[in-house]
């Protein structure tokens, strides 16, 4: 990866493998993902659970215990080299440069602070700054992420908000020392419906406003079409198709894809019609099959798949799968083309 | 605040109540007759009667307790029958020295406690954590009367560093604070801070442990926070729990030093309940048990209190 390139994308993802090791067997969790973001872009990786879109996350800050896990491949964010930092590098790189927006706000905030608490000491960590001025950020950030009555908010703890205010609060926080990457992990899964869109909004305006690139975790490819520029498909480990929205969603050429496409619940589905599933169960990523991870799943699969790693392939300008079948693969699923 | 502490202490009053009911039951209920150690073998049916009627012991059993709670709420219960001194003021001397004792091995046992509870929290299943878990399992299984004979061998006996029985220089009763009583504080207070060591110190460990498990953690270190700054947060989490079992501690202290006292003749409550033990000295016994339970109830409210002002999510209802 030559540091011109890095200069216009905020990440860049080169052959990342992690694996974490102390179970029985070393679990496989992410097999070669590369990946890129530019500047203000919006990139969405979706896939089920035990993907490892989570986990290609959170290695982006370098969160997985180190004792347990084994990195490999190279992570630059604005130029800097992830992977060499050492401890105070990465402490200063994480919540200032890049910082995440968790899941379950309830979980990954502090119960015993109250939340303008956990700010103030996030941005005086950060920047130099008196606890007045840090305490006026704070305010200016609740104000951003239009949490209501925001003074009185801040010297709330967090069992006492609601779901919707409690991820805003996440969200002010992960904002708190201007970072360049937002990086959020399933941000509206645990909300309920409303809730949801209204966060996907507040991320999509703050993400213009701000000029952020944001790297979104979801299942949900509804919220994914909502708030990214680009979409990677993860399986087992793998990125196995990345395009723009409007082409992943027109003409996926990956199976994989093309099965959670159909799998969607659509408002034009008639009563009484059975919804489409993949069959099967995801791999045990401790123990991977040869070839592709999918085709013990896959309705296309031909003797050739279950041998050898298969490429990447280019399909187009912003656009490639992983399939060695992707130009013999029709999409034609009329519903998820008229989305 | 001022209002939820009061109205805890009215909820202790009931308690103190049947506290009060179960400690004179459970003294009357017991075997012996109060009057043996104060009358001479050969003392005559009249005057026997003259002596139970001095202490009312001739009366039914609800007219001697509405008697002696009546009097109780007053501050006096009663008269010592072996010494014939108040038994307020003996059980206020020797709560006052017991007090003493066991704040003091509540520290140590609590500063040790918390250390190595830390320590193994931090660094499970390392060597350091086998070594700290191990002796705290000592504490909590070591009989402790041993443990202080054992200490008083090697530092009073053999080494001489330390005095071994007593409260100070020449049978002090009453204690003071300088170096002489201190001198004589240090074993038996490093004695029982054993037992306070032993279950603080697996009490933080489990904490520090699930905490460190929680995903807030992961958050905190994604804020960029250091390994200190986490620390911190780690520890607010844990204090609310541990200070509540280090006031239980002090309060299962406070009555369950018999032993300890014994063996190092320190003029506490436990000294006094052995001696009105064996005396049957009923109003002694049961003036210091219910002393002893009244200070048990309101080390709890206390501990409720403070628990409540450290942990945001427990409501003050």
């Amino acid at each position: 990866m030559s540091p011109a390139s890095s200069a216009t994308s905020a990440v860049t993802i080169e052959n990342l493998r992690v694996t974490f090791a102390g179970g029985a067997a070393p679990v496989r969790a992410v097999n070669n993902v590369s990946l890129r973001v530019t500047r203000g872009e919006t990139v969405a990786l979706i896939g089920e659970s035990g993907s490892g879109k989570s986990v290609t996350l959170r290695s982006l800050l370098r969160l997985h215990p180190a004792k347990k896990t084994q990195m490999s491949g190279q992570i630059e964010v604005g130029g800097r080299d992830v992977m060499a930092m050492n401890a105070s590098e990465l402490a200063a790189f994480r919540g200032r440069v890049a910082s995440m927006i968790f899941q379950e706000p309830l979980l990954a905030l502090d119960p015993v602070y109250s939340v303008g608490d956990q700010i103030i000491e996030s941005i005086q960590r950060h920047m130099k700054v008196s606890r007045s001025e840090a305490h006026a950020r704070a305010l200016k950030l609740f104000e951003q992420v239009r949490i209501p009555s925001p003074e009185r908010r801040l010297a709330a703890y967090p069992h006492e908000m609601s779901g919707g205010m409690r991820q805003r609060v996440m969200i002010a926080l992960a904002l708190a020392c201007e970072p360049e990457l937002l990086l959020a992990d399933e941000p509206t899964t645990a909300l309920d419906a409303t809730v949801q869109i209204q966060i996907l909004l507040l991320l999509r305006e703050l993400q213009s406003r701000l000029g952020l690139s944001i790297i979104f975790v979801t299942h949900d490819i509804g919220a994914a079409v909502e708030v990214a520029d680009r979409i990677a498909v993860m399986y087992a480990g793998e990125i196995v198709e990345e395009a723009d929205v409007r082409t992943l969603m027109r003409a996926p050429r990956h199976p994989y894809t093309q099965a959670l496409l159909q799998s969607r619940a659509h408002g034009s589905l008639a009563k009484g019609t059975r919804l489409a599933t993949i069959g099967g169960a995801p791999p045990d990523l401790a123990n991977l099959p040869p070839g592709c991870a999918f085709a013990p799943r896959c309705v296309h699969v031909e003797p050739a798949c279950r041998e050898g790693s298969i490429a990447i392939a280019a399909l187009g300008p912003t656009h490639q799968a992983r399939c060695r079948r992707t130009h013999e693969i029709v999409w034609q699923h009329t519903a998820a083309a008229k989305a | 605040m001022i209002l939820f502490i009061l109205r805890r202490l009215l909820l202790a009053i009931p308690i103190m109540i049947g506290v009060a009911i179960v400690c004179f039951s459970l003294v009357h209920l017991a075997p012996g007759d109060p009057l043996v150690s104060v009358l001479p073998p050969d003392a005559s049916a009249d005057l026997q009667k003259q002596l139970r009627t001095l202490y009312g012991f001739d009366r039914s059993l609800p007219e001697q307790f509405f008697g002696w709670i009546s009097r109780a709420v007053t501050g006096d219960l009663g008269t010592s029958i072996a010494s014939s001194r108040s038994v307020t003021t003996e059980v206020m001397k020797a709560v006052k020295n017991t007090l003493i004792l066991a704040a003091f091995a509540t520290l140590i046992g609590f500063f040790f406690g918390s250390l190595f509870g830390f320590v193994a929290g931090y660094f499970r299943d390392t060597l350091v954590d086998k070594a700290a878990s191990f002796i705290s399992v000592m504490g909590v299984s070591v009989p402790h009367y041993w443990l202080g004979m054992v200490l008083v061998i090697i530092f009073s006996a053999q080494l001489g560093w330390l005095p071994a029985t007593g409260m100070g220089a020449g049978g002090s009763a009453a204690w003071e604070w300088d170096w002489a009583h201190m001198k004589h504080l240090m074993l038996p207070a490093i004695t029982m801070s054993v037992i306070p060591m032993g279950i603080i110190s697996r009490t933080v460990r489990a904490l520090v442990a699930d905490i460190l498990a929680q995903e807030f953690v992961v958050g905190l270190r994604a804020k960029g926070l250091r390994d200190f700054d986490v620390f911190r947060h780690v520890v607010k989490n844990v204090a609310p729990t541990a200070l509540a079992v280090m006031g239980l501690q002090l309060g299962y202290l406070l009555g369950g030093s018999i032993l300890i006292e014994t063996v190092f003749a320190w003029p506490g409550t436990g000294f006094l309940l052995n001696s009105a033990i064996f005396q049957r000295d009923l109003p002694l016994l049961q003036g210091t048990i219910l002393v002893l339970a009244i200070f048990f109830v309101l080390l709890n409210v206390l501990v409720d209190i403070l628990q409540t002002t450290l942990d945001p999510r427990i409501t003050r209802g």
